[in-house]
This record gives structure tokens, C-alpha cells and sequence, in this order.
């Protein structure tokens, strides 16, 4: 079966509709689906509820969707970097659902392990766990947390053969393993495919069974904070 | 006089032990990794990395290598990658020895407040509740009082908890105070503070 698409816009066909559920890798700026975010700002699809770390910054990653409205609801543990994010939010017009960062990660994981629920220590006695199922485990409490089963997941990876199979690059890898795995098709985008055969099998950080269509591309891979020290100080 | 921000960050460093995985916070948590010293130290960034190195020299930047603060750092030979469900998995898992952050209050049982003000621009948690539910020692460095001059060492904490009992020991411009049965202890004073101007600073009940 061919993985490998010629454009975002392609690998993107028939995938997309109003109201889904998308969960999306990256941390900050760094790792995120870019190419794919694009492709959706252009299809149009709205009332989306994206699971996402964060929400990208204003005219850049989701920082796109939200500028044209295409989001409803975003699942995230940190965000803010985003004057529109935070005017809509003020607003009433869009929906946020905080997450834990570690319980977000989990989530995903687990939706893609087949595995709805789990119990976990994070935010009990705190607004996170309010009208959640609390259990004791050895004398302590843990709070229940849903699994994610996403309708599409869209990620960013370094590089992939024509099977799916994908390397990630240093801390680009963050969320990307964990939202493709929660996903009922998984699009990713790289920034090289290579022939099967070139990967070494045991640098694969996370196999094709979860990736089912491939695109190659350029990135523009913005920083949001760049922090430097001086050549002198060596 | 009490310490300044660098004598607070180099008394955090003396918590840390040899062969010590950590996780520090930003601001002056940040600073304590110029004062391990010879101590073998390895900092986890949560987005997904062990083995934190400086900030890169100028022209170096790499835009997938960044810390929990999104600002741009390097790799050391005993660096390694991995994602964000094992990270948080290292961390709720009990394998980072010590976490140590910043926090708005922390009351004398330990409840910590550090993510939000209600009213003001909530920006989220981001791994701090995981951290701190799930690190070996929990270690609050902060000033001791607010700007307007309000203890920050609470009976109880006013704003929305980011852990409860999670806090183990405080470190502050006036002193160290550990959580302990029944409030919170005297463990040092800063240089030239009193005791009781450290009591009389602190809202928590302090024994002995």
C-alpha cells in the first residue's frame, strides 16, 4: 500500500470534516505538523477540537487555525503565547480543556494502546481532579483520566521510509509518538523519505503500523525563544 | 542579610546529591545548575530530554533542541532523547530525585500554588503537577514574601493548588523550613536573619 503523498493538500484527501477530533504533536513551536496545519487552514474543515500541547503563536502553527476560527475547543497544558488564542478564549468563542502536561502525554499514549482509562497521581486535590473518579491504591489516592481516541492525527518527524517508518530529531520528538499513536489515521509529514532499507531497523523511534500517509517537505522550524551565551565565555 | 537570588539558587544546589536526576523550574531554580560543581548532576527538560546543556554560542541555535521554556540549549556527551509519555513517565514514575521550582504559596502542610491567579491570564500548568506529584523531593525556592510585603508561607494556600502535601522542603531569602508533622521546621537562617524575624515573617506555624 503506498504511504508516501505528493503535498499535504493530498495526503490531507478525504480525512478532514467539520466538528473531528485532532490530536497534533509538538512542544512550543518545536516538532509541530507545520506543513499539515497549513493544509487544514486551507480545507476550510471548522469546529474542530484539537489535542495539542500547546496552541502555537499568533500566525504561526495552530496560531493559523485559530486566526481563521477553525477551532473550537483545544485540549492543551500550556498556552498563551497567542494574543488571538487568548481574545477568543476571553471571549467565550473558544473552548479550552487544561490538561496536566504528563496527563495529556498519557492520554494519547494510552487511547493508542487501546487503553481507556488509567489512574494517576497528577492533580489530586487540585481542579484537575474535580468530578473525576478517585480510587486508592495503596493508601493513596489516584484520579481516573480518559484515554484519547483521536479522528486524525497530524505529526512532524525528521525523517521516514516509504513504509511509515519514522525518526524523530533530538526534542522535536516530544508529543509526535504519543499524538500519532492516539490516532485513527496518522498523517505525517518529514523532512526526508528515504528507500525501505536505508533506516537502520533499531533507530526506528516509532514504526509505520502507525503511520499511514507520508509526505516530505520544507519546514521553517521557527524558534519562539532564542537564548545564546557568547563565544567569549568558553 | 537575607540571601539574594544567587545565594538562594546556590543553597538549592547543596540539596542536590551525587548521581541526582533533576528537574529544575524556571527562574532561580534555573540558576542552581551554576552551582553543582563537582557533583554529578543530569537536569531532565519534561519536553522530552535528559542531560540539559547551556545555552548554544551565537549562530549555533537549533530549532529541535529546546527546553521545558522553549528557549534554545545544547546536548552533552551523556545526553539522550526521548518523548513526552516517557518523560512524564520518568517523572510520575519516581525516577527524577528532586524537583525544585518556583512557587506564588506553599502552606504548612505542603500545599503548593504555583499555576494560576484567578481573575489573571491563566496560561495552564504545563508539567508542574505532574512534577510535583511525582518526583522524589519536592524543593520551593522563592522569596519569602510577595511584593506587597505578604508572607508566601501560608496556613493555608489562597490560590488554586497545583499539589497537595507535595512540598518538602522551602528555601527562601530568610532561611530553609522543612514540612513537617503538625507545620512547618526551622532547618537554617540566611546570613544575619534573626529567628524571629523569620517568624515574624512567615504566616505558617512553625515547630519545633
Amino acid at each position: 500500500m503506498k504511504k508516501v503523498y505528493g503535498s499535504a493538500d493530498e495526503a490531507l484527501d478525504g480525512l478532514l470534516s467539520d466538528g473531528m477530533l485532532i490530536a497534533a504533536g509538538g512542544f512550543g513551536l518545536c516538532g509541530i505538523p507545520e506543513l499539515l496545519i497549513d493544509a487544514i487552514v486551507k480545507s476550510g474543515a471548522k469546529d474542530l477540537t484539537v489535542a495539542s500541547n500547546n496552541a502555537g503563536v499568533d500566525g504561526f502553527g495552530l496560531g493559523k487555525l485559530l486566526d481563521t476560527r477553525q477551532i473550537k475547543k483545544m485540549m492543551s497544558s500550556y498556552v498563551g503565547e497567542n494574543a488571538e488564542f487568548m481574545r477568543q478564549y476571553l471571549s467565550g468563542e473558544l473552548e479550552l480543556e487544561f490538561n496536566p502536561q504528563g496527563t495529556l502525554a498519557e492520554r494519547m499514549r494510552a487511547g493508542g494502546c487501546g487503553i481507556p482509562g488509567f489512574y494517576t497521581k497528577t492533580g489530586v486535590g487540585t481542579v484537575i481532579a474535580e468530578g473525576k473518579d478517585v480510587k486508592q491504591f495503596g493508601g493513596e489516592d489516584y484520579i481516573m483520566e480518559e484515554g484519547i481516541f483521536a479522528d486524525l492525527s497530524i505529526v512532524k518527524a525528521w525523517k521516514a521510509d516509504d513504509t511509515g517508518n519514522l525518526i524523530f530529531r533530538k526534542t522535536a520528538r516530544n508529543f509526535n509518538p504519543p499524538a500519532a499513536m492516539c490516532g485513527k489515521i496518522c498523517v505525517a509529514e518529514v523532512e526526508e523519505i528515504v528507500p525501505r532499507g536505508s533506516l537502520d531497523p533499531d533507530h526506528i523511534h516509532l514504526p509505520g503500523i502507525y503511520v499511514h500517509r507520508l509526505i516530505q517537505g520544507e519546514h521553517e522550524k521557527r524558534i519562539e525563544q532564542r537564548t545564546v551565551r557568547k563565544r567569549e565565555e568558553a | 542579610m537575607p540571601w539574594d537570588r544567587n545565594q538562594m539558587a546556590a543553597r538549592a544546589a547543596d540539596e542536590l546529591e551525587d548521581g541526582w536526576y533533576v528537574n529544575l523550574g524556571i527562574g532561580i531554580p534555573t540558576l542552581v545548575a551554576n552551582y553543582v560543581g563537582d557533583k554529578d548532576i543530569t537536569l531532565q527538560s519534561e519536553n522530552g530530554m535528559l542531560g540539559m546543556g547551556p545555552f548554544p554560542f551565537e549562530g549555533d541555535e537549533d530549532p529541535d533542541l529546546i527546553n521545558a521554556g522553549k528557549q534554545t540549549i545544547t546536548e552533552l556527551s551523556r545526553t539522550s532523547y526521548f518523548d513526552s509519555a516517557q518523560s512524564f513517565g520518568m517523572i510520575r514514575g519516581g525516577k527524577i530525585a528532586a524537583a525544585i521550582l518556583g512557587a506564588m504559596e506553599v502552606a504548612e502542610n505542603g500545599d503548593l500554588a504555583n499555576w494560576m491567579i484567578p481573575g489573571k491570564l491563566v496560561k495552564g500548568m504545563g508539567g508542574a503537577m505532574d512534577l510535583v506529584a511525582g518526583v522524589g523531593r519536592v524543593i520551593v525556592v522563592m522569596d519569602h514574601a510577595n511584593k506587597h510585603g505578604v508572607s508566601k508561607v501560608l496556613k493555608e494556600c489562597t490560590l488554586p493548588l497545583t499539589g497537595k502535601g507535595v512540598v518538602d522542603r522551602i528555601i527562601t531569602n530568610l532561611g530553609v523550613l522543612d514540612v513537617v508533622e503538625g507545620g512547618l521546621k526551622i532547618v537554617e537562617l540566611a546570613d544575619g536573619v534573626s529567628e524571629d524575624e523569620l517568624r515574624a515573617a512567615t504566616e505558617a506555624k512553625i515547630v519545633d
